[in-house]
């Protein structure tokens, strides 16, 4: 069961982990994944002792646009109204580094070699950040559907897992992607309309005035801690720089070389514990932000379902009044109100237990990830102290 | 030479004077000042500062060969007269011939004899305290004398100088920033031990001007004054009480106190009647020439476009392979200074931008926690704002040290070296006038021996009168070559060694500043760490 182990591991890397124990009949994971352009795509290895399944043990691959697909489908599925569906992973973005990248290139005639094989390096590990935590993101969103009773019954979840041939998803064409851009309209509306609708159930209430809120704070928490690791990488760079001029001062300079060429050993390592600050924070802090914004979207919208189920059976009981008056179609009107009734009680219910359980989820993501960053940024502190301590003795004693 | 021996009445009632043999290379023979009461101390970094001066002078009679026409040329209408530098120049001579003799380490030969009595030689100047510069006591105003390691027990040189507390005095386009300069010495070049005067910004510029025109065609390196900034100071005098503008007197007031430490460390520049009077005089003329747009501003100008052709037409044969090594050396650490100054004011920037976004990042967060309703989650997540703004107070501190010690030093020394290039330049300019004087002997050699066969005895007379007279020129020409090349050697060496030790101090206080900030983080994250194992 090494697969399981390799799991543990990452999931101490990841701002967000799914609890995966080992009785799980379903087990899925991304060994690996190829980035070609901006094309990429992900090896998905499925184990499980599930028979609806073919085979117990198998892989397929897999691009981005296949699990949209999915997630849209989910989406559109009436039976899962009443749950939080997991946001669909954010499409993997290389155009950061690679714009740096360029830049690096133009500016390469200005740097020493040093400088540019550091600073290349240092986009290098950017880049491959970026790889990592999108085929994370990925894997996680997944999991979270294998390990939820109903989704791992899906019937498309099992043929995106199994299917061996390539998807080729039908894209979206013109018509559907019209049809997507009219939904959202419709669901902008739903967002005033459940604004508007009296909520009878506290619990839905509060949650409601909760999430609306929290969303906007969280979201403008992601921006600005993003904000904060760019600054904090843009700084580690100007070490790199320092670095290397520093150098080439003390090659040129006998005198001071030993102790010019100390400061720049020192610069090269703060320029990597300033990296790794950088990163550590962007990982537990920027991206628990991030995933937790666009869980909340998903409760949002989880709410919104159940709004408009409100607003259906509301519809549906003045059509039932209206039908009792003129007593006329009052079978059809009695039967189409107590199907609203169903749907709305069967998405209060299942909605209650996936937002309570999506608040104790949330916290305990949180808790972990603020302690392990206030561990690391406590760890790296350290070591960068001890680094200018040995430096500082050794300038002192020359 | 003679080993020289101090009379014992010269004695001083001063700590232990020291004296080291290497000195000898880098002693700048002091202008004399007065022979007020000498009591200096050793300067840190094992410059001999006054002692030499004082010896030789006290050897020197007043008819020392060579009253060097050098500086009689150059001399800018000071109240000094040439005496002075006559003086100087005799100091050097014979300083170099000291240069030569051992000295002990704990030797108290080496009195300064300025001290004592009236010296034969000296010139009565203003009377005048020996200012020492002591470490400033902010962190961040770097120390040109702080020496740890006494052992080296160069002479200490006792004398602090401080600018401090600007004052925006006038209205309008006419105000400007008056400036402390307090100076704090024990030595007897001057009058009083403590004392302070006002000046402002142009009367620096204008003892800069005057030392750079009295001692940089000798090769002595004269430290450059701070740049003029007229969007820094337009803001002041408009009386805007902002950041910006109370960060820009800053920047100014800590440049103005690292230049005049820097004159005053230098042996020569520290005794100048210029200087002494700077730091003593309650009034001082007003120095109309530093003003851009003034007659002596543009003259300034054109002079420099002029010298800048020049130096582009001479052809030095350079004979002196040292020379022609630090030359390049020079111009490698000024491109490489220039580069490290931009990173780092780069890095200084980024730290800036840092500290503000983690500001916003935790106001931010304090939204968020305000608006969680898990009550152990919002709690923790407050104390996370709260803990982001600590640190982006530390930010600002470090980026407050970033600049103030590292990207202000580094300014200092571009700026220096413009300066150390520029007596370079001024030994080509020697060099170029000694080449000429011996060109234009040629010429009247031959004009001379064509008179000869012209049989014009008025004419022949005249003509040796002016062979006489240029070959007079062409000895003092080469004289004059060869001294600024042995200043400049010296000054280099000095420079050197100066630049080394700053450059140290500056960087151990530097990391000290990472290492607390370091401490502060490591502080604030395990304050916060069992607030987020606190949460259930």
């Amino acid at each position: 069961m090494t697969s399981i182990s390799q799991d543990g591991d990452r999931d101490k890397l990841r701002s967000v982990s799914v609890d995966l124990n080992n009785d799980t009949p379903l087990l899925i994971d991304i060994p690996d994944a190829l980035c070609e352009r901006d094309k990429v795509k992900f090896t998905i290895h499925t184990k499980t002792t599930l028979n609806s399944f073919q085979k117990p043990d198998f892989s397929v691959s897999r691009q981005h646009e296949d699990f949209i697909w999915l997630h849209d489908t989910l989406v559109e599925t009436e039976d899962y109204a009443g749950l939080i569906i997991p946001p669909v992973p954010p499409k993997p973005d290389f155009e950061s580094p690679r714009e740096k990248m360029h830049k690096l290139g133009e500016g390469e005639a200005t740097m020493t070699k040093e400088e540019y094989t550091k600073m290349k390096q240092e986009l290098e590990a950017e880049y491959l950040a970026v790889f990592k935590k999108t085929v994370q993101v990925h894997e996680i969103f997944l999991q979270r559907l294998s390990s939820h009773p109903a989704f791992s019954k899906d019937r498309n979840f099992q043929i995106f897992l199994e299917y061996d041939q390539d998807l080729s998803v039908r894209r979206k064409n013109a018509k559907e992607m019209f049809g997507g851009f009219f939904k959202n309209m419709v669901k902008s509306a739903d967002e005033v309309l459940i604004s508007g609708v009296k909520e009878v159930d506290e619990f839905f209430e509060q949650e409601k005035t909760f999430l609306l809120d929290y969303f906007g704070k969280i979201k403008d928490a992601t921006a600005k801690a993003e904000k904060m690791t760019r600054s904090h990488k843009n700084l580690a760079d100007d070490y790199i720089h320092i670095s290397a001029t520093l150098t080439t001062i003390a090659a040129d300079d006998n005198e001071a070389f030993k102790s010019k060429a100390c400061i720049s050993n020192v610069c090269v390592c703060v320029q990597k514990l300033e990296a790794r600050v950088a990163s550590d924070q962007e990982l537990k802090l920027t991206e628990l932000f991030r995933y937790y914004m666009r869980d909340i979207q998903a409760a949002k919208d989880l709410l919104y379902r159940r709004a408009r189920a409100l607003a259906d059976y509301e519809n549906s009981n003045k059509a039932l009044d209206k039908a009792r008056l003129k007593s006329k179609d009052v079978g059809q009107a009695e039967e189409h109100q107590q199907q609203c009734l169903q749907k709305f009680d069967k998405l209060s219910e299942s909605g209650k237990k996936e937002l309570t359980s999506f608040k104790a989820r949330r916290v305990v993501a949180f808790r972990k990830n603020l302690i392990e960053m206030a561990e690391l940024e406590i760890k790296h502190a350290k070591s960068n102290m001890s680094l200018l301590h040995a430096c500082i003795e050794q300038l002192q004693s020359n | 030479m003679t080993a020289w021996e101090p009379p014992d009445s010269r004695r001083r009632s001063l700590h232990g004077y020291h004296c080291q043999a290497k000195m000898a290379e880098e002693r700048e023979p002091p202008p004399l000042g007065d022979v007020g009461q000498a009591d200096f101390v050793e300067v840190e970094d094992g410059e001999d500062l006054f002692v030499s001066t004082v010896t030789t002078i006290e050897q020197l009679s007043p008819t020392t060969p060579e009253p060097s026409c050098l500086p009689a040329e150059d001399i800018s209408t000071n109240s000094n007269g040439p005496k002075q530098e006559i003086l100087l120049d005799d100091d050097q001579e014979d300083l170099f011939a000291e240069a030569t003799e051992e000295v002990s380490l704990d030797s108290p030969e080496r009195e300064p004899i300025l001290s004592d009595g009236p010296s034969p030689a000296i010139t009565p100047v203003t009377p005048t305290v020996i200012i020492t510069p002591r470490a400033e006591a902010s962190m961040f105003d770097r120390s040109l004398d702080e020496d740890e390691d006494t052992e080296e027990n160069g002479d200490t040189f006792d004398m602090q100088i401080t600018v401090s507390d600007p004052e925006k005095v006038g209205d309008g386009m006419n105000a400007y920033m008056a400036y402390k300069v307090t100076t704090k010495t024990s030595l007897n070049l001057f009058s009083r031990n403590e004392f302070s005067v006002k000046r402002r910004f142009s009367d620096f510029l204008g003892l800069h001007s005057k030392l750079a025109s009295k001692y940089m065609h000798i090769g002595y390196i004269v430290p450059p004054a701070p740049e003029k900034s007229i969007v820094g100071m337009t803001k002041v005098k408009v009386g805007k009480e902002d950041l910006s503008s109370a960060e820009f007197v800053e920047k100014r007031r800590s440049a103005l106190q690292r230049y005049l430490t820097r004159t005053v460390t230098h042996p020569a520049l520290l005794k100048d009647p210029d200087v002494i009077q700077f730091l003593e005089n309650t009034e001082l003329p007003r120095a109309v020439s530093t003003q851009a747009l003034s007659g002596a501003g543009i003259l300034r100008m054109v002079n420099k476009a002029a010298e800048a052709v020049n130096k582009m037409t001479i052809k030095m044969n350079e004979s002196d392979a040292w020379f022609e090594e630090k030359q390049q050396q020079f111009e490698n650490l000024d491109i490489q200074l220039r580069k490290l100054h931009a990173s780092v004011e780069s890095l200084v920037c980024h730290r800036k931008e840092l500290s503000v976004n983690t500001a916003s990042f935790a106001k931010s967060a304090a939204m968020l926690g305000n608006s969680e309703d898990h009550t152990a989650l919002s709690r923790a997540l407050s104390q996370l704002a709260e803990v982001e703004e600590k640190i982006d107070q530390l930010h600002q501190e470090q980026a407050y040290a970033d600049f103030y010690l590292f990207s202000e030093l580094l300014g200092d020394y571009v700026r220096l070296i413009a300066a150390v290039k520029g007596v370079f330049d001024q030994r080509m300019k020697t060099w170029s006038k000694w080449q000429d004087a011996q060109l234009l002997l040629q010429r009247k050699r031959e004009a001379e021996t064509k008179l000869q066969y012209a049989n014009k005895p008025d004419k022949l007379q005249q003509a040796k009168d002016e062979i006489k007279e240029w070959e007079t020129k062409v000895q003092q020409g080469e004289r004059d070559f060869e001294q600024i090349s042995k200043n400049i050697r010296q000054e280099v060496g000095r420079f050197e060694k100066q630049r080394v030790k700053d450059f140290k101090v500056v960087i151990i206080k530097y990391l000290e500043s990472l290492v607390h900030t370091q401490q502060q983080l490591i502080k604030y994250w395990e304050a916060f760490l069992p607030e987020a194992k606190a949460i259930a």
